[in-house]
């Protein structure tokens, strides 16, 4: 096993003319939590959508768990082992929340049944209390439809997929943006976690408060390129704007942007 | 989880919040129509609608009219099962009526007799070698050619990507077209004993009840039920979980038609003939037994039991109205109403739901 879980090599893409993504050069070790940070157009979700085959990459390489990958689709992805939390959620409204997290892979009995296999609704909900207990979410009733819900626990049912699967890499996208105060302290709570946890992240995200409080490092992307990579400690809020607004550009990273 | 009911970030746990079964609701709306039909009753026929109110004491219930309540929407309910399941995929399934149409005379060809009082058949629509059959091939056959209908409803929804109003509007003139080709308007008559025993007295509504049972189980317990609402809620998300979207339409779609197939064949059955007339508008009060019964056309929402009470619902006014002895035109106005209503009322609560998360 190596330490390194994701790694991106020279990943690019380019819209027709628009090069939206230009040689990324990426590492995340096992474990990490990474911010992905950046101005409205720099490269940060075209960077997320190349890795977890939303999108095909112009060129480029990604490694992940050691093994140079090309998803399909983001199913492709989800069954290598990373989850993704969109900002626009994938959840089924009607469903309830074990259902949800058990969609498309549910646990079944009488497999010989085909379609009509009889669902395991006993062993979904324990390995949903299991999960939800993992990550310390806390839904009221987990019988509950999504429609019922709130904004953030819809996000926590989202996010909470991550532990019951135990996915080796987890993206999100802005998991925050849409979220009142509260809500948004409960997703970071999660978030810490699943740092405790040792599961790898990269966190997309606006918010420089939310950065500082949950991860170990710092990538800055300007204008489809990647112009720094800070360690927490080695930096601040100010650094960053200097960096996402174009003021500084990362020593090793000169002529870049 | 003893602390299930506190959350982080000050979430907790909001009784209002929690759902309340569509179906009682529906079932309330059943009681409350059979209320007011006993009041009317009670008030202008002396009599009572349900309740055995002669001189015998040994019923309860004036169980003759129970019977034809239930009998006179089995049928048309058959079909309703089917089609709940295509309108909980966010679809919807015009063609059911006509395919019964069709079906019906293509399955009754296989059912007929040799001898008519001595004489050949005089409605046999194919040579000696089809009459007298065993009473097995007509119904393979009803149920295959409704299955084929469906199948190539499902083709059209799920590949070609054609609206399933618009699909299944084909499907309706196309089956239409079918039944009056298939023996240039004649009616096939003279079916075999044994075909004739699958639609006498209590069947049709033995039939209905049992698949309703059977379709109730699948709905809630099986991946393909599961499937089935999570399309129709949701079908970017449920093909994002994994689910193959067009295969599992199809699937819905071959159902709803196999459930016309074996309407057709029990319709005959019990009438002892086929006409290409048959199944006429039968979609519309399908898709009626349904929606009163809280199947949201949006998809995602319904139930088997509440088309059930839908389907029960229907026949208590249809009784109804003839136990009043008023016009047939009144309860179509009424039918019209509650239809709506229904609808109106879903939106309402949806809307309420909405605002309350």
């Amino acid at each position: 096993m190596s330490d390194i879980i994701l790694e991106t090599k020279g990943l690019t893409k380019h819209y027709g003319g628009v090069h939206a993504l230009e040689d990324a050069d990426f590492q995340l070790q096992r474990g990490e939590h990474v911010a992905i940070m950046g101005d409205n157009g720099a490269g940060k979700s075209t960077f997320v959508r190349q890795i977890t085959g939303v999108e095909q990459r112009t060129r480029g390489e990604v490694i992940f768990d050691g093994q140079p990958v090309s998803f399909a689709g983001p199913l492709d992805a989800r069954e290598a082992g990373i989850e993704t939390v969109f900002q626009t959620l994938a959840l089924a409204d009607d469903l309830n929340v074990p259902d949800n997290l058990f969609l498309g892979r549910e646990k079944t009995k009488f497999d010989w049944l085909g379609p009509f296999r009889l669902l395991d609704y006993k062993a979904m909900r324990e390995d949903t209390m299991a999960g939800l207990v993992k990550t310390g979410v806390k839904i009221p009733n987990i019988k509950n439809t999504i429609a019922n819900m709130s904004g953030g626990q819809r996000q926590c049912v989202a996010i909470a997929r991550t532990a019951t699967f135990a996915s080796k890499l987890t993206i999100m996208d802005e998991p925050t943006a849409a979220l009142g105060v509260q809500e948004t302290a409960q997703v970071e709570n999660i978030i810490r976690t699943l740092k405790s946890q040792g599961e790898s992240l990269i966190l997309v995200s606006h918010n420089m408060r939310q950065v500082f409080d949950l991860v170990d490092r710092i990538i800055v992307f300007r204008r489809g390129r990647i112009v720094a990579n800070l360690n927490k400690e080695d930096t601040d809020g100010n650094d960053v704007v200097s960096y996402i607004t174009g003021a500084k550009t990362g020593a090793e990273y000169e002529g870049a942007a | 989880m003893s602390d299930a009911s506190e959350g982080t970030g000050g979430l907790t746990f909001d009784k209002s919040k929690r759902s309340w079964p569509n179906e009682l609701n529906v079932f309330g709306a059943l009681i409350l129509i059979i209320v007011i039909f006993e009041i009317l009753g009670a008030i202008f026929m002396q009599q009572s609608l349900l309740f055995d109110t002669r001189d015998r004491f040994d019923s309860i219930f004036n169980e003759a009219r129970l019977r034809i309540i239930i009998i006179q929407v089995a049928i048309i309910g058959i079909l309703a099962l089917g089609v709940t399941q295509v309108i909980i995929t966010a679809g919807i399934d015009l063609s059911s009526g006509s395919v019964v149409g069709a079906t019906a005379m293509i399955a009754m060809s296989f059912a007929q007799v040799a001898e008519v009082n001595g004489a050949m058949n005089p409605k046999a629509i194919f040579g000696p070698s089809f009459l007298d059959l065993p009473v097995v091939i007509p119904v393979i056959v009803g149920l295959a050619v409704g299955t084929l209908a469906g199948f190539i409803n499902g083709l059209l929804v799920a590949y070609a990507r054609i609206p399933p109003f618009i699909a299944t509007l084909g499907m309706m003139l196309f089956a239409r077209g079918v039944a009056q080709w298939w023996s240039l308007g004649n009616p096939v008559s003279f079916p075999t004993e044994g075909y004739a025993k699958i639609g006498a007295g209590m069947m049709p509504v033995i039939i209905f009840l049992s698949l309703a049972v059977l379709f109730h189980f699948i709905m809630n317990y099986t991946v393909y039920g599961k499937h089935t609402y999570a399309i129709g809620s949701n079908e970017a998300a449920a093909r994002m979980s994994g689910i193959n979207v067009p295969r599992h339409l199809m699937l819905v779609y071959m159902i709803a038609g196999g459930l016309a197939g074996l309407a057709a064949v029990i319709l005959t059955s019990k009438n002892l003939t086929a006409q290409s007339g048959m199944g006429l508008s039968y979609e519309l009060e399908a898709i009626a037994m349904a929606v009163i019964g809280g199947v949201s056309l949006f998809g995602g929402r319904g139930s088997i039991i509440g088309t059930v009470i839908g389907a029960l619902i229907i026949g208590v006014i249809t009784s109804g109205f003839t136990f009043l002895r008023l016009g047939a035109f009144y309860q179509e106005m009424v039918l019209g109403m509650i239809i709506v209503g229904a609808v109106a009322l879903d939106q309402w609560q949806q809307q309420r739901a909405a605002a309350r998360a």
